[in-house]
């Protein structure tokens, strides 16, 4: 048992203390969104390791322990207590952990209103096999790039022009689905200037590797004379 | 010595009496075999080899991602790798294997000869042959479908994946679904009613109970998936906009349709894997199964909750917030019932005296794997979290855990339990341990990575990837881990290839199991068992252990055979007490033409050629018609019982095809209430919703149509209400009267339709009200075919007062026929009038 899970437990704890700074890496959070995920990640992960250890070092311990002779009632008693602890318990307990902390969690990243604050937004059109990017109330169209200011959240309006895409810039927040015919709405916020990557998560044809979306984040100065440089053009 | 010798004679003598109804033949009659052991291992054996083409695929993907930027497979052909891989295994392998295995046991383990319905058995097998023929043939043509194995519109329809491609999957998978609901129909129906003498329903092995929500969950579950693929069919070939915005139809309502079939598919492949967990399990730990209620009860929750989750494939779509905590929460409740199994199996082997053999090491691995499945399963319900990694290189992983750890390796498990079963010899353990070794550090290596190759960013079913982005390293480990894990399956292929030569015999019962299907000989006879015995209990080989003996000595119930009959018990669906015999069918060529011609249909619906496709329609509804007409009820001079014995089902009202009948409305019901759905979801959420002013359909002669149809089913309520009082004078012409009024109910429909302003190909709401008039016509057309065919049977005297099994069959065909109707009528006519006056 113990050998044969050796190589692959090296590698993968290799990889993850070399590989978690990725340029495309949910666990290298550059938003809000995507810190809170990476922060769910990392307890999900502790729980289910301590999980998965317990339970499989009783049932080895279990294959290879000698039992002493029981009765009938003592028996009895230990299977009852093994499945009202472990199968009734513990799951129980873990839902209700991970549900206090996800619901709120997700309701957080909603594109809900902001006191005081009017969000701005800017329209993604998914096209097989290219981004169409549109920043309201301008005339300006851009392919493949979004330009976004740090530290403001925006919605992303994200709709089709063909079939199923999807939005995903795995640094910022989750993703969302780009469907003919509805208008879905992504909130994300950059925390500081520089170039991101996205892609298209959901398969749309023989392009859809080849479907990225260069993101650059601007200072909120920067970006406000991005957009007027780019209106006078 | 002398009464040994003696013994022995009468025994063999026996055996050749019961081979010579029950034998199988040899040759091209092979293809008439319905026996269930048989079709059992053709099940398994075909499955096998899907899985060895499905692996293979998957070998080419892993080459191609080994390294990035490489161009061994061009995008358009890795597109088809990944949705062939993934259909395969789930429709080709997993479904079927498992099936197969059911197929094979559930009649040993509950004392029966065979299934309840072997042609139909006989049947689904050559569905399923055929369908995955056509299917595969795509891949060989280089036109297999692209589109991903969930198949999501508009990607799919005619305009952006023109060609045949999608075809190939819509009609292969729906024929293949065919042969799954009617397996799940005779599992269902075999383990309530055929059950040997005294076994109620909770002294039935583990298993049993596994197959037995497997089976109806198959029933529930296939046929939203049945319905999408005609809807996208009829999408593609006629042009009915079910999926166009454009047109008032909505792509999202597909992943619906397909998410309501595909969540339940997992626990149907999952739940018979764990029932041989809890099969093997005590056996190897020499002490019954803690807690078995308690896991009757989980298997149970497990059904339901499982239909209520299928959201959580959606989360990225942009459902309402409410909406995703419920199914967020309903997601994880599924961690309590398979808690509660865990739990049990580590108390089995805590309180037990475990020994060990190899089927107990694929178990520890399974344990291992599908723990680390379900771990990732619940980080999936979350919704913020599945935003990020929804279908990325982590869902991937998770996936394949969840499969090949809650299937793949029960199935092995059960493979080295079950294999002197199935051969009288005992496998390698050397070979056996090297390829469990293989195995499961190949698939760790491959899948464990996976999922920080997802954490890095990549998307799934991408052909190619650029330097740069770290995923180069975790996909090398991942290629490596793969081809490790092919060699792994192939010293196991290895072993069990070598063990027919050499392994060494295995005798009766080698592990010391506790169930009936060691009872048999091994490999097992046609016929199961000489003689059936009662089983008031749930170790009957521990409890009996002569078992073996008594059965082939005849000692038991039903060991008469000069009378020619196949036979088993019929028995009381909760305890197990004899109610009649079941008298089988034989081997028989219907099936397998039926088959064919169904195969015709589907490529020529594929082909486009419909002049062809009306000929097989004819062709297939003439053999299934002519197999309704070949049944086991004859005339009163062939049914003689021995006195003592219950009749034969023939003679009774609620035999197993009343019971057939109505799993199989349960099945169609599932479909129908599908379309409602269908209908209500595009009114409330399509985007381009167009209704028309005026209603489309006249009221009136639809009503009339209604009328007709509820006095023609209440007039056969009431025949069958004369038979069971022993009455049937004028039964022929009452027969042939209700018929006419089924025939003028379908004569006023049809004018009624055809008077109708519907233009199908025009607006969604035509296409679905036309999908719902189709639907009427089938069942109203089916049920006067049936009727009048009745009445020509009680011409031959094959049906009356002594044989009334038949009618009391067709009965609640019409019950839902007329149910159907006004189900319609409510939510066709009077829905929208209610919507327009609000």
């Amino acid at each position: 048992m113990i050998p044969s899970l050796t190589l692959p437990s090296l590698i993968i704890t290799l990889s993850f203390l070399s590989g978690c700074s990725g340029p495309q890496s949910i666990l290298n959070p550059a938003g809000p969104s995507a810190l809170a995920v990476s922060r769910l990640w990392w307890g999900m992960f502790g729980f289910s390791v301590t999980v998965l250890l317990v339970v499989m070092t009783l049932w080895i311990y279990a294959m290879r322990r000698k039992p002493r002779p029981l009765t009938e009632a003592q028996a009895d008693r230990i299977n009852q207590s093994w499945i009202i602890g472990g199968g009734l318990v513990l799951p129980i307990a873990g839902i209700v952990a991970l549900l206090s902390f996800s619901i709120p969690m997700g309701y957080r990243m909603l594109p809900l209103p902001v006191a005081g604050q009017s969000v701005p937004h800017i329209d993604v059109i998914g096209h097989q096999w290219w981004w169409e990017v549109r920043y309201p109330d301008t005339d300006i169209v851009l392919i493949n790039e979004l330009h976004l200011p740090a530290g403001t959240p925006v919605d992303i309006h994200v709709t089709s022009s063909d079939v199923i895409h999807s939005f995903w810039v795995p640094r910022l927040a989750g993703k969302i689905d780009m469907i003919p015919g509805r208008t879905n709405v992504l909130r994300i916020e950059a925390d500081a200037p520089g170039q991101l990557l996205g892609k298209c998560a959901e398969f749309c044809g023989v392009g859809h590797a080849h479907m990225l979306l260069e993101v650059q984040v601007h200072t909120p100065e920067d970006y406000e004379a991005w957009l007027e440089a780019y209106e006078y053009e | 010595m002398n009464t040994n010798n003696e013994t022995r004679k009468t025994r063999d003598a026996l055996h050749d009496e019961f081979l010579k109804v029950w034998g199988n033949p040899r040759g091209w009659h092979a293809l008439t075999i319905v026996n269930h052991t048989t079709v059992g291992i053709r099940f398994m054996v075909t499955g096998g080899i899907f899985f060895l083409i499905g692996g293979l695929l998957a070998m080419l993907m892993r080459t191609q991602l080994a390294l990035p930027e490489q161009d061994i497979i061009e995008p358009k052909l890795y597109d088809q790798l990944f949705t062939m891989h993934g259909t395969v295994m789930m429709f080709l392998f997993a479904v079927p294997v498992l099936e197969g295995l059911a197929m094979y046991l559930i009649p040993k383990m509950i004392g029966a000869r065979d299934l309840v319905f072997p042609r139909l058995s006989a049947f689904g097998y050559w569905c399923y042959l055929f369908g995955s023929l056509i299917l595969m043939s795509s891949l060989v043509l280089g036109i297999a479908p692209a589109g991903g194995w969930f198949m999501y519109t508009p990607l799919t329809n005619n305009v952006y994946s023109p060609g045949p491609n999608v075809d190939f999957w819509l009609l292969g998978v729906t024929f293949i679904e065919i042969s799954a609901v009617s397996a799940g129909i005779e599992l269902t129906v075999s383990i309530l009613r055929t059950r040997t003498s005294g076994m109620a329903l909770l002294h039935m092995p583990l298993f049993c109970w596994y197959i037995l929500v497997m089976a109806l969950m198959i029933v529930f579950g296939f046929p939203p998936l049945i319905l999408g693929s005609i809807l996208l069919e009829l999408e593609r070939a006629v042009g009915m906009p079910f999926f166009d915005v454009a047109r008032g139809g909505d792509p999202i309502l597909w992943q619906h349709l397909f998410w309501l079939f595909g969540h339940p598919e997992v626990y149907i492949i999952f739940l018979p894997a764990a029932g041989i967990v809890s099969t093997l399990l005590p056996v190897f730990s020499r002490q019954p199964i803690v807690g078995y209620r308690w896991i009757v009860l989980a298997i149970i929750s497990t059904g339901f909750i499982s239909f209520g989750l299928w959201v959580h494939h959606m989360f990225t779509v942009g459902i309402p917030q409410l909406a995703q905590a419920f199914f967020s929460m309903a997601s994880m409740l599924v961690a309590i019932p398979t808690g509660i199994q865990l739990f049990a199996w580590l108390a089995t082997l805590w309180t037990g005296r475990p020994v060990y053999h190899v089927p107990m090491l694929w178990l520890v691995g399974f344990l291992f794997i599908f723990m680390i499945g379900g771990l990732t399963g619940v980080m999936l319900a979350l919704v913020p979290f599945n935003w990020q990694v929804h279908d990325t290189h982590f869902v991937v992983a998770h996936l394949h855990y969840v499969m090949v750890g809650g299937m793949l390796f029960p199935l092995l498990a059960g493979l080295y339990y079950w294999l002197p079963h199935f051969s009288g010899r005992m496998p390698s353990d050397k070979l056996a341990r090297w390829g469990f070794w293989l195995t499961f550090v190949g698939f760790n290596t491959t899948f464990l990575v996976m999922h920080l190759t997802g954490f890095l960013g990549m998307p799934r079913r991408v052909y190619t990837y650029q330097a740069g982005m770290g995923w180069e390293l975790p996909n090398s480990v991942s290629s490596v881990g793969g081809f490790i894990m092919a060699m792994g399956i192939a010293m196991v292929l290895l072993d069990i290839v070598l063990h027919f030569r050499f392994g060494r015999p295995a005798g009766s019962n080698p592990w010391g199991a506790d169930t009936l299907e060691w009872a048999t000989d091994t490999p097992p006879q046609p016929y199961n068992f000489i003689s059936l015995p009662d089983c008031p209990m749930r170790h009957p080989m521990w409890d009996q252990p002569d078992l073996q003996t008594t059965i082939a000595e005849g000692h038991h119930g039903l060991s008469e055979i000069d009378h020619g009959r196949r036979e088993t018990w019929g028995s009381d669906p909760v305890s197990g007490a004899i109610r009649e015999i079941i008298h089988l069918p034989g081997n028989s060529w219907l099936p397998f033409y039926s088959a064919l011609a169904l195969s015709v249909l589907c490529i020529s619906l594929l082909t486009r050629t419909y002049s062809m496709a009306l000929i097989a329609v004819v062709a297939s509804l003439l053999l299934l018609l002519s197999w309704s007409w070949k049944n086991c009820v004859y005339l009163e001079a062939d049914s003689a019982v021995k006195p003592g014995y219950p009749p034969l089902h023939s003679r009774t009202f609620n035999g197993p095809g009343l019971w057939g009948m109505v799993v199989t409305l349960l099945a169609d019901g599932a479909l129908f209430l599908a379309i409602l759905f269908g209908w209500l979801y595009l009114r409330v959420v399509a985007p381009n919703w167009q209704a028309p002013d005026t209603a489309p359909l006249a009221w009136l002669p639809l009503l009339i149509s209604g009328v007709l149809l509820t006095v023609a089913t209440f007039w056969h309520h009431f025949i069958v209400r004369r038979l069971r009082a022993g009455r049937d004078d004028h039964l022929q012409g009452q027969l042939w009267g209700i018929a006419v009024i089924g025939l003028a109910h379908c004569c006023v429909f049809i004018w009624a339709w055809s008077a109708s302003s519907l233009v199908a190909t025009q607006t969604a709401h035509d296409a679905v009200i036309a999908v719902i008039l189709m639907y009427q016509l089938f069942h109203s057309g089916l049920a006067v075919i049936m009727t009048a065919l009745q009445a020509k049977r009680v011409a031959y005297g094959y049906v009356g007062k002594t044989a009334p099994y038949e009618i009391a069959v067709v009965k609640p065909w019409w019950i839902y026929t007329n149910a159907v109707f006004w189900l319609s009528f409510l939510a066709v006519i009077m829905l929208p009038i209610a919507w327009r006056s609000a």
